[in-house]
């Protein structure tokens, strides 16, 4: 059941070179930056979005991601939120307001696959980059690379799924929208929606905990997904797998990784959700075709690859 | 511009690195298999090696898969060192993540 948590809001990624991961991000990803704090970090958004960043680089010599922020609805429901974490016995953590430039108070959390989310219902609203509120065009001129639209979801590495598929469901109120059973029955996968998109956040099952396999940006077209594969071939950009098709959500997809390893995927289409629509399942011994549909086979690289 | 040897000691290939090339991508472009490929960019550990002979430089490589002490060794990143000079190079097992074996679900392989 719809707590009030409303979107995917921010992630904040760790790199190594600055200078490099803003040139990746903005020339190729086709972000906007948007400020920089005295910590070094920089924000970005991608067009279509109407608060002020979505993405947060920080420099540091491990890669990875520090944690992945959902905007609830208001002050009310982050209060109510923040309570029932507390009574479900979640240890909770207090992030001022303007610790991020423009966004309000955060609580923050780690879920018992080791990875940190936060909490928030204030950031400063800028409205879409390039294109008025008013008689909206089409689209803004003036976008870099893979143009990309929104920061989607993200996808995540540990351990604890059931703990995690609680937290999130129980308390925040997601929905399980699609899952990876074993021949037990285990939940070895679970995406997470609290949306109509078939995922905001996703789980994989990995022992080690906090591990980081990518985030992920919305284009429009597979047209577009296919000029992305041009440009990551253009700016000779490492790149993972693809341009293909998921089995799990039905997206197309191509996955790469920015200059510090971070795995980023650029995705079309895919399925929706609503509440009243039951979990889609793929069997683990189908892994191959779960994930990539058209292959039907994993590629290494895939299940082991994090940062 | 200059070339260099890179010899895999564990394997027995050999493959040329131009100047200012990295280990792994050269190895790559030949479409030789000797070191594992992750990321291509120092972050996920993958393509750890020993260097056993040679001088190189190195870029930017995250702190946990290569740390000062074990770069003082030899212990590098392919996709991130660039040779100087020749190089001898071995490869370095994999080590399996620390594993926590009261997890309550299972790894997909
Ligand atoms: S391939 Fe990831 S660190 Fe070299
Ligand atoms: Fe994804």
């Amino acid at each position: 059941m719809k707590k009030g948590v409303m979107r995917p809001g921010h992630v904040q990624i760790r790199v190594l070179d600055m200078g490099d991961a803003v040139k990746h991000y903005t020339d190729l990803l086709g972000l906007i930056e948007t400020d920089r704090d005295d910590q070094g970090r920089v924000y970005l958004k991608a067009w279509s979005e109407v608060d002020k960043f979505s993405v947060v680089l920080r420099e540091a010599d491990e890669p990875g991601c520090d944690f992945m922020g959902f905007k609830v609805v208001d002050e009310a429901a982050l209060n109510q939120l923040e309570k029932d974490l507390v009574d479900y016995g979640v240890e909770v953590e207090q992030v001022p307001a303007e610790e991020l430039k423009d966004c309000g108070r955060r609580v923050r959390f780690t879920v018992p696959s080791g990875h940190a989310f936060e909490l928030y219902a204030d950031k400063k609203y800028t409205g879409k980059w390039g294109v008025s509120s008013v008689n909206p065009e089409a689209w803004p001129r003036g976008l870099q690379g893979m143009k990309a639209v929104r920061f989607d979801h993200a996808l995540f590495y540990g351990p604890e799924l059931a703990a995690v598929y609680d937290i999130f469901v129980n308390v925040l109120g997601f929905y399980l929208a699609e899952q990876v059973l074993d021949p037990e029955g285990t939940r070895v996968a679970q995406f997470l929606t609290v949306s109509m998109k078939e995922h905001d956040v996703a789980f994989i099952h990995h022992e080690e905990k906090g591990k980081f396999h990518h985030a992920s940006f919305f284009l429009d077209t597979w047209e577009a997904v296919l000029r992305a594969a041009d440009l990551i071939s253009m700016t000779d950009t490492s790149i993972d797998i693809g341009p293909t098709r998921h089995g799990l959500t039905h997206g197309q997809t191509i996955y790469f990784f920015d200059p510090s390893g971070n795995r980023n995927e650029v995705f079309c289409g895919g399925d929706y959700h609503y509440p009243d629509h039951k979990p889609i399942t793929w069997k683990a011994e189908d892994l191959g075709k779960a994930i990539f549909y058209h292959d039907r086979v994993l590629n290494e690289r895939f299940l082991t690859v994090l940062t | 511009m200059a070339e260099f040897q890179v010899f895999n000691r564990t394997t027995g290939d050999h493959f040329i690195c131009q100047e200012g090339q990295s280990v792994l991508k050269a190895m790559e472009q030949l479409g030789m298999k000797c070191v594992p490929v992750g990321c291509r960019g120092g972050g996920c550990g993958f393509c750890k090696i020993r260097v056993l002979e040679g001088d190189f430089e190195c870029g930017k490589m995250s702190k946990v898969h290569a740390p000062p002490d074990a770069v003082e060794k030899g212990e590098v990143l392919a996709c991130r060192i660039y040779p100087l000079t020749d190089l001898t190079i071995e490869c370095v097992p994999l080590p399996e993540a620390a594993l926590a074996k009261q997890t309550t679900t299972k790894p997909l392989r």
